[in-house]
């Protein structure tokens, strides 16, 4: 395909890509996300034989697509024009919807959503309540493209965002518009993006870079997955974008090691808008050039931390470093360098093409925009939400998760992993927001939601947590290290019955330490957990010590 | 090079511009205890002991000493309650591994630190890394690194590397603050290359 050299060139190509397209010609949608564990592994196939068969071939389209969402209820089998959605489609499925649907224009009711509160059916996927009530701005477009075709994302208006930057807007005018669209980060800090892409854009070395941070180490986390594998250009785009506004020429994409689908996408992403004129030198005819390189994680927790990320892409062992001098001034060898996480990157190109006064009108306050949510753990659902800030808690884990199953009562709510907070189910109002959260004690952290029931012990909890950590701790820094090794050990006799006076004052003391002289924000932030649940269920960790009791009766020794 | 004024401990200084915190303390004479820095070696701010209050623009932060650089209109504080509880606890913490060691007892005394706080993990080491990191800086060799990671971390020496280098250097062995990284080298030594020792004894 030959390069597009200006933003009419563009336009033209995406009206080009349209016109071939016949509006009203079948297209089968199959969720190939990972999200479904692999429930959709060959449905693709057995739907383009069974087309085959019935001499469809060529008649039909067959689109794999990356994650829909709703893990729960995957695969997902989407019908267009109609957009005539199934649900738990299997193998043995696909004959029936080949005759019936695709054939004879009939739906196959058995595999249509029913509602399990109302009993109501929703044919098309719009419809679903767990779709209906998204605010869909990032993954909206999953169902309707194939991510290894960036015809399929420019024809739904793809690269638009980089085209009104790079022809319309000067760098500064990007950068101020993410500024003024208050764009924060959403990796876990929730740190304004705009004045990090500031700092290194006025920072005065002139080689400067830009990351996207792919690594997504949270326990429960795959949204980040779910997003860059089913929609890579959005990514991409954002990240060009990035680099235009912040001045820089080569940008790293540091990623998952272990999912082949992801590394292929990204692969025929980079390789076809390279072909595009998208990317590389003088993209679109602007004079601006950007080359992107892709570094793997080595799939150790602490990877993820901006600066251990930084010494991996350099070939060092991902182990982190102080950061006295911030990595948007002096990070991958010594140049500035700009690190974001991959939604924080996917907002940018809506951010560019429609203004950050539309953007300010979503969210709350402080926190705009969307959020990507994955939740798992006690409740009916599992799969990833988008919904704005603002939204509340329960909204989320009753509205979208479908409550708790077994008729079990909710007993708290955990954010941000091993480095977050839980909430008790009291506090379920509270709304998706960035400080309001942190207030609580219960930091986003990247977005993994984790649902508890009644029968959740909080203190094993809290080991568990420190568990992870002392496990994933790179190792380096006394505090964490060596902290972290005593507040376990002090959780796990509390919770085998061998608690003592004094083990919670001590763990607050430990705590506080740790969280002040650690060396970076993995150990910083390490006894954020436990922090919290002492806060809030406190009286569990004292019956577990004095009493000898286990109020979940989950801890063995203590029944 | 320009200079920078600074106070520490209420004294005022006048720094050049790269100066660490630990450095610039030193030229006033306000001592900071250290157990993972040494000169000669890039600093690696492990050990967290040279943790000092720096006060900037009123506000204050903990830092590591070793690795701060000084900057303008800078504050230090190297001996307020915060500091020396935190000096103290980590003190506690390593001595749980190195109970024996004498810089630890000697900082031990000074602070406060009880030596039998924390449950006992007599592995010594604790892993201030200046024999790893001498191995590479200095003798460009990495015949000693660390191996796994959290509380699994580990000095190791490489057997085939180190029976040909260790035993005419031995130059790190000065530098370790507990027993751990000769015990290291005798079981290397005892597992890998036998022959050897006995040569030498
Ligand atoms: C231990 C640790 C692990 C982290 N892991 C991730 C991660 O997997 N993905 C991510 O985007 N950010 C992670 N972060 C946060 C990054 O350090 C960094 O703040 C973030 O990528 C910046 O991007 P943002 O401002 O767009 O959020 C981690 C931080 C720590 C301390
Ligand atoms: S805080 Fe933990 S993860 Fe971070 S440098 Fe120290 S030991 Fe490594
Ligand atoms: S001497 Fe500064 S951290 Fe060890």
């Amino acid at each position: 395909m030959a390069r597009i050299n200006s933003a009419a060139e563009l336009e033209e190509r995406r009206l080009g890509i349209l016109s071939k397209r016949d509006p009203n010609k079948l297209c089968i949608a199959v969720c190939n996300g990972n999200g479904c564990s692999g429930r959709n592994e060959g449905i693709i196939s057995v739907f383009t034989e069974e087309l085959g068969k019935q001499s469809l071939d060529g008649k039909v389209d067959v689109r794999a697509t990356g994650c829909h969402g709703f893990c729960e209820k995957g695969p997902f089998v989407v019908i267009y024009p109609e957009e005539i959605c199934y649900t738990g489609v299997t193998l043995e499925d696909v004959p029936e919807i080949v005759a019936q649907t695709v054939v004879g224009n009939q739906v196959v009711d058995r595999l249509v959503y029913t509602d399990p509160a109302t009993g109501e059916k929703a044919v098309r996927q719009s419809d679903i309540p767990y779709y209906k009530n998204q605010t869909r701005l990032l993954m909206g477009n999953n169902p309707m493209i194939n991510p290894k075709d960036i015809d399929e994302y420019l024809a739904l208006g793809g690269y638009a965002g980089l085209s009104k930057a790079l022809f319309e807007m000067t760098p500064e005018q990007v950068l101020e518009e993410i500024k003024k669209a208050n764009l924060r980060g959403r990796g876990g800090g929730g740190f304004p993006a705009g004045s990090k892409w500031e700092t290194t854009r006025n920072a005065p070395e002139k080689v400067k870079y830009v990351i996207v941070n792919g690594h997504e180490g949270e326990p429960g986390a795959f949204m980040d997955r779910a997003l860059f594998t089913g929609n890579p250009h959005l990514v991409l785009e954002g990240l060009i974008i990035g680099a235009y506004a912040i001045g820089s020429h080569l940008g790293f994409i540091y990623t998952r090691h272990d999912s082949p689908e992801l590394l292929a996408n990204i692969r025929t992403a980079l390789k076809q808008a390279e072909e595009y004129g998208l990317l590389g030198k003088d993209i679109m005819g602007s004079g601006f050039d950007f080359e992107v390189e892709v570094h793997f994680d080595i799939g150790i927790f602490v990877s993820g931390e901006s600066s251990a990320l930084m010494r991996s892409i350099e070939g060092k062992a991902p182990e982190p470093t102080p950061k006295y001098i911030r990595t948007s001034v002096s990070g991958i060898w010594g140049k500035p360098s700009n690190l974001n996480n991959i939604e924080t990157w996917a907002n940018v190109p809506q951010i560019i093409s429609k203004g950050s006064e539309w953007y300010s009108t979503i969210g709350t306050e402080r926190s705009k925009g969307t959020k990507l949510i994955s939740f798992f753990g006690n409740v009916c659902n599992t799969g990833v939400v988008e919904v704005p800030f603002g939204t509340s808690l329960k909204e989320i884990v009753y509205g979208f998760g479908g409550g708790i199953p077994n008729g079990k009562k909710l007993k708290a709510v955990h954010f941000g992993g091993a480095m977050g907070g839980s909430l008790p189910a009291s506090m379920i109002d509270t709304p998706l927001d960035f400080d309001g959260l942190a207030k609580v004690g219960a930091q986003i952290g990247a977005g993994a939601l984790m649902v508890l029931d009644e029968d959740t012990c909080m203190v094993d909890l809290a080991r568990f947590f420190m568990k992870f950590l002392s496990e994933e701790s790179c190792g380096k820094c006394v505090p964490c290290r060596e902290g972290v090794r005593q507040m376990l050990n002090i959780l796990t006799n509390i919770t085998e019955g061998k608690g003592k006076e004094g083990d919670i004052e001590l763990l607050e003391e430990i705590s506080e330490v740790v969280g002040e002289a650690a060396l970076c924000s993995l150990g910083r932030t390490a006894p954020a957990p436990l922090l919290g649940m002492l806060n809030y269920f406190r009286d569990e960790f004292e019956a577990h010590i004095k009493e000898k009791r286990c109020p979940a009766h989950f801890c063995k020794n203590l029944q | 090079m320009s200079k920078i004024l600074i106070k520490i401990d209420g004294r005022e200084f006048e720094a050049s511009e790269g100066m660490t915190i630990l450095q610039a303390a030193k030229e006033v004479g306000v001592e900071i205890p250290t157990l993972c820095y040494y000169e000669k070696l890039e600093p690696y701010g492990g050990c967290r002991l040279c943790t000092v209050e720096a006060e900037i623009r009123g506000r204050s932060k903990l830092v590591a000493a070793c690795l701060y650089p000084v900057e303008k209109d800078l504050i230090v504080r190297t001996r307020t309650e915060k500091v020396d509880q935190i000096r103290k606890m980590l003190l506690e913490l390593m001595l749980a591994h190195a109970p024996a060691s004498r810089d630890l007892q000697a900082y031990a005394e000074e602070y406060g630190a009880d030596k039998n706080r924390f449950q006992k993990e007599s592995s010594f080491c604790i892993h201030c890394g200046l024999c790893v990191r001498y191995c590479a800086e200095i003798k460009k060799k990495e015949v000693i690194t660390f191996v796994d990671r959290g509380t699994n971390r580990e000095i190791s020496f490489i057997p085939e590397i180190a029976s040909q280098e260790c035993e005419n250097c031995k130059e790190c062995f000065p530098l370790c603050p507990t027993e751990a990284l000769q015990a290291a080298y005798v079981l290397t030594q005892a597992l890998s290359f036998p022959s050897l020792q006995s040569v030498t004894e």
